[in-house]
Parts: structure tokens; sequence; C-alpha cells
């Protein structure tokens, strides 16, 4: 197991060099050289421009899977009080794009006690099945019993693609499946295709704190699986079409389980549901002061706005944690997204760069929220805000 | 009791990023550190030995600079550290990694008492990676009950009960029995500096154990590269979209202007 590097190809570019994620290669003599600290993460393989690295496996690679017996895409939903999370229809979406270029179905499961009633209407996002697997103890999330339920599902069906939810709750159950059948699994997606030549899913994520974008494959296992961050794919276009309903009793007790489950705590007093947003007004370091985010505040309330913040704000308390937006915070993708004050860190971007639009109102013109922003104010927020919200009032008045 | 805590060597990511104009990376100045949220991780643990009695017992796998982290994590109290390290290691996914640091465990379980209980604790990600995926992993690796981002502990005999991360404002409580593994966020404390009699404990070489592919008797095929079924296939600079309108005027007038576009885009 090695990268190998042809000394006959090498034109000591560089490129390997400067992709290098370890500082694990340097040239001598004008060739690349691979140093100890090499991770084999196998990152300057494909920026080289005359292919001359080659990662060569050993030869005891675990036997190959037959790839033909694997068919068809499948979205794993997660609900919380009989509601199916937003992410498993943004997936549907998704899906459905993929499945149609490999030409093959795409099926929703849900794991759940009491959606009867609701499989009419979950059946317009697109889908050509649902395997639906009722058990009235699923009415809540159990690690174990999802991983024993959906690993057998899996091993009996051989889907292709695995889509789940980036959630605490996919990312819980979704790493235990993928050790469990062996699986590439990709964490935290925010782009997914499919490779025309080889028909493989190309995943790509934010890595090194959303500094950097990774595409993983998994060309040598299946199925392929991947969490994906909620807010990044739009939920599809609801149609009329023919689900077939496949539905799995399971008589499970609470004591199947190896954990039990107390009780959920509610940590909001009030409902904070950035990710469901249609506008987000974000105000960040520039807005000086908690004092100061009332303005923020104001603004949001005459927009019928979520109120939204950077890491910062959090930290100097400004603003409830709920609310963070960002890398570690929630990612949202609102119609309309107003950056007060906000610079334009990436991890504050990766969380909300798939907005409709984008205002961003900052002192500094060279701020990097103004690279992504469609509408730009140079300018202190304290004298715009409140000329802004007057006119918002007024447009509110004009259409009563 | 045995507290297993895994940690990772990381470099200090937030100094790394990738030119757009080159598209290559920029590392200047990056140091190697202990991944924060493993900081958390050996914290619950040294919390939980001085409250219940336990050894806590540090495993990263890595090349062999990774011993300074085991260093580190002894200087703040842990008692031992365990570096898994072999150029056959490297490669590895999160699917070989939760492997080798199994049969670690494992290995540690039965030359000493394998009835005792055990729990292992892991940040919940990597700030390199973000993953989030070697701790449930390896709880199937070991077949015992996973508990992951956890936001608070409580350990009574072969129990824990634990809050639990569900979702943007719910949290969950969830108790489970012994030997079970849990992974913490930032969140749930602050960990402590090394002490001094900690950093001189951290020199006792004797505090340390080396193990390659062959003393955990690794099948070869599970292990780095050739155990991983994940592969990257490029790596890129985040592309940024944005139209980069700047409005310009009296603030009047770029409040007009802007109440106008938005107008027009169906918005307002």
């Amino acid at each position: 197991m090695s990268i190998l590097i042809d000394d006959e190809l090498c034109t000591g570019c560089g490129s390997c060099v400067n992709n290098c994620p370890y500082s694990a290669i340097e040239l001598v003599n004008n060739k690349a050289k691979i140093l100890p600290s090499c991770n084999l993460c196998g990152a300057c393989v494909e920026p080289c421009p005359v292919e001359a690295i080659t990662l060569k496996r050993g030869a005891q690679k675990a036997a190959k899977v037959d790839f033909s017996q694997f068919k068809g895409v499948w979205v794993i939903t997660e609900h919380y009080k009989n509601i199916i999370h937003n992410v498993a229809f943004q997936l549907l979406g998704k899906g459905r794009e993929l499945s149609d270029i490999l030409g093959v179905d795409l099926t929703f499961v849900i794991l759940g006690a009491n959606f009867d009633n609701e499989l009419d209407e979950i059946s317009k996002y697109g889908m050509d099945k649902i395997i639906y697997v009722k058990s009235p103890i699923l009415k809540h999330y159990y690690s174990d019993l999802y991983v024993k339920v959906l690993s057998e599902l899996i091993i009996e069906n051989k889907p292709e693609i695995i889509l789940i939810g980036a959630t605490p709750t996919g990312r819980d159950f979704a790493p235990r499946i993928a050790k469990k059948l062996n699986a590439g699994l990709t964490a935290d997606c925010t782009g997914l295709a499919i490779n025309p030549e080889t028909m493989n899913l190309l995943q790509t994520r934010p890595t090194f704190g959303g500094n950097i974008m990774a595409t993983i494959r998994n060309p040598n296992s299946r199925p392929q699986m991947a969490t994906v961050r909620p807010g990044i794919f739009k939920e599809p276009q609801k149609v009329e079409k023919k689900v077939s309903v496949k539905k799995i009793d399971y008589a499970f007790e609470e004591k199947d389980s190896v954990s039990k489950i107390i009780k959920v705590i509610n940590t909001s007093k009030t409902h904070v549901n950035l990710e469901d947003a249609k506008i987000i007004v974000a105000g960040g370091r520039g807005v000086g002061s908690k004092e100061k985010f009332k303005l923020i505040e104001e603004l949001a309330d005459v927009l019928g706005a979520e109120l939204g913040g950077s890491r910062i704000t959090v930290e100097l308390n400004w603003l409830d944690p709920d609310r963070q937006i960002g890398q570690t915070g929630v990612t949202v993708s609102p119609k309309l997204y107003i950056a007060c004050g906000i610079s334009g860190a990436v991890q504050h971007i990766v969380g909300m760069e798939n907005s409709d639009v984008i205002v961003a109102i900052n002192k500094d013109p060279d701020a990097p929220i103004f690279h992504i922003a469609h509408y730009g104010i140079v300018g202190d927020l304290h004298e715009i805000l409140p000329i802004l919200i007057e006119e918002i009032k007024t447009i509110n008045l004009n259409k009563e | 009791m045995k507290i297993f805590v895994c940690v990772k060597q990381v470099p200090g990511v937030s100094e790394i990023k990738i030119d757009p104009k080159t598209n290559t990376l920029v590392r200047e100045g990056v140091e190697s550190v202990i991944n924060p949220n493993d900081r958390n991780a050996i914290e619950l643990a040294l919390t939980l030995k001085e409250k219940h009695g336990a050894e806590v017992l540090v495993l990263s796998m890595g090349p062999p600079q990774a011993e300074e982290i085991l260093r580190e994590s002894i200087a703040m109290g842990a008692d031992k550290g365990f570096l898994l390290t072999d150029r056959a290691f490297a490669g590895a996914d999160t699917l070989a990694t939760s492997y080798t640091l199994s049969l670690a465990i494992k290995k540690i379980l039965k030359e000493s008492d394998p009835e005792e209980k055990y729990l292992v604790i892991c940040g919940a990600q990597a700030i390199d990676g973000d993953t989030g995926q070697v701790p449930p992993e390896l709880a199937e690796e070991l077949g015992i009950p996973q508990i992951a981002y956890v936001l608070s502990i409580e350990l009574n005999e072969d129990k824990i009960v634990a809050e639990r991360k569900f979702r943007a404002v719910e949290i969950v409580v969830i108790e489970t029995k012994l030997p079970a593994l849990i992974s913490v966020l930032n969140d749930i404390n602050k960990p402590r500096y090394p002490s001094m009699a900690g950093i001189l404990k951290a020199h006792d070489n004797s505090k340390i154990t080396y193990y390659n592919a062959q003393d955990l008797n690794a099948d070869e095929a599970k292990i780095g590269l050739n155990g991983s079924s994940t592969e990257v296939w490029k790596i890129f600079a985040p592309e940024r979209k944005g139209n980069r309108v700047i409005l310009r005027g009296t603030l009047e007038e770029i409040v007009q202007q802007l109440c106008q576009n938005l107008k027009d885009d169906k918005i307002l």
C-alpha cells in the first residue's frame, strides 16, 4: 500500500505539493517525493496534470462485491412527534435526480408508529416506492432498533445508494449500519452527483472546518452511503403518481432496545425553527453589543423573520445558542438572508450560502460576505437599519 | 472500571485554506494539536475518575509524532497512553480506524480483566475530517451501545444516563448499561490544563505503550487504505456564488434600491 510517483512522468510542477493536506510531499531534484508523514489520503492523485501519481492498494483487498445485484436509491427518514424531518423531502428531490440518471427506483423508508394516514400526502414527493416499517415503539428513535431493522432491509433489498439526513439522529445510526455492512459512508455531504463514466456516486463535503471541499467516492463497496446536510437541497414539486407501499409490522417492545428513553426536553421557550424560516435576519460581531442587537430583532420583527447570528454573537451571549448559523450551528436556506455586521468567515458562510437572496450590510468593503451577497451595502448598520425598518413598515402598511 | 478515551492529533484547521486563484492549499504556521472535542472527552474521563474511581486509558491511532498528544493527555491526568502506529494503518477511513481502535481496546481488556466494566469516551467529531463516524462505528465493532452527541452524563454503578443532542431545540435523556460508548460535544465541560505534576508524569516512558498491526493481530484487509471503503477523489476550494451588486447612494437611496430589488425578486 503506497503512493507511487512515476519519476519519468513527473515534471516537478508541484501541484501535488500544494494539494497535500499533510505537508507530506516535497520536491527533490525537481521530482516529487513522498515523506513519511503521508497519510495515503490520495488528495494528490487527481491534481497531477501528467497522471504521474497512483495510489496502490495491497493485494489483500477484500473480495469484490458483485455490484450488479445492487439497484435503486433509498432515502431513509427520521421524524419527531410524527412529523417527518424536512431533510428527508429535500433528499427525495436529489434522490429523484440521481435515480433518473441511473434508471432505477427511488424508495422512501419510514420507521414509525403512526404514518398510515399520512402516506397519501407523503407519496406526492416523487418516490416510486415506500417501505413503511411499523411498530408502536418506533414513534421514538431507538438507535439499536433502527440499526437492526435497516441493516436487515438493506441486506435483503440491496440498494446501491442510501441517503440519510446529516442530523444528530442520522449521524448516530448511519455509521453503525455502514460498519455492519462494511459499506463506505460519507458524512455531512453538501453535493451529490453520478460519475457518468463509472456510474458511481460522487459525494462532496466540506472538510477542514469548511475551508476545503472534498469529493469522496466508494468505488469498491456497496451500498454507497451518505449523510447529507439539511438545508442544501430543495424539496421537490409535489406530483400525483402511483407509489407502491410495502408495510412491514414489527412487534418490538421497550425491552428489545438496550437503551431506554427517559424523556425529551425542549430547551427553548420560544420556538426557534431556523431551518424552515422563509426570511432570516442575522447579526454578527459588527452589531456591537447585546443592547444593539435589539435593532436586528426589530428588523426581523417587521419582516416576520427569524433571528439568527454568527458564532461570536452566541459566544458573547448576545444571542441564544439555538440561533447560531454556520458550521457548528444550523444550516439554513431561506428565501432572504440579511447579514448585518457579519464579516463572512467560511464557518458562517457554509451555513447560509444556499439562501435564495443574500443581503449583506457591513462597514468593511473587503469583508468576504460581499463575495456571496446578491445585494451588498457598505455602511454602518446602525444608520441603515432604522431607515430600512421604517421603509418595510411603510410597505407593510400599503399591503394592508 | 476502565475508561478508554480515543483522541486524534489534528492540524489547527482554521489556518488551512485553499487559495481560490491557484486552487492549492495554504498551510502557513499550522501546528498539530489534540482535537478540541477530544479534550472534552479527556476532561469527562478525569471527572468520572475523581468521582467514581477508574483507570483512564487514552488511545490514539496516528503517526509516531501523535505520541505528543498522549503525553499531553497524561499531563492532564490520564493514567496511560496507547499509540497505534504502523505504516499499514495509513490511509484509513472511519471503517478502518474504528476497527483498529477496537482491536486495541479488546487487547487491553483481555490482558487485564476481561470482565471489568468499561466506558469508551470519544470527542463527537474531529475538526479536520468532521465526520463524527468513528464513535458509532467503534461501538458497533465492540458490540456495545452508544450515545452520540452527549451534553451531560451521570454514572450510577453499571448504568449511565446521558443527555444527548437530538434536534435543534430538543435534548433526549437516555439510559443504557455499561459497557457503552459515548461521544461528547464541547458544551459538556471546560477541559483542564496540564498540572506541573502531570507534566513530570508525562515524561515517564513507561506510561506509553506502542502497538503496531502485528501486536494487534490485525487483519490486513481491514486496516489502513486496504480496509477503507471511501476514497478522496479530489479536493478543491469552496465555490462562492452571488452576483455582488453593491448598492450606492445616500442611505435613503440605498434602502429604496434594496426594497425595490427585493420586490422585483418577489420577496417583499
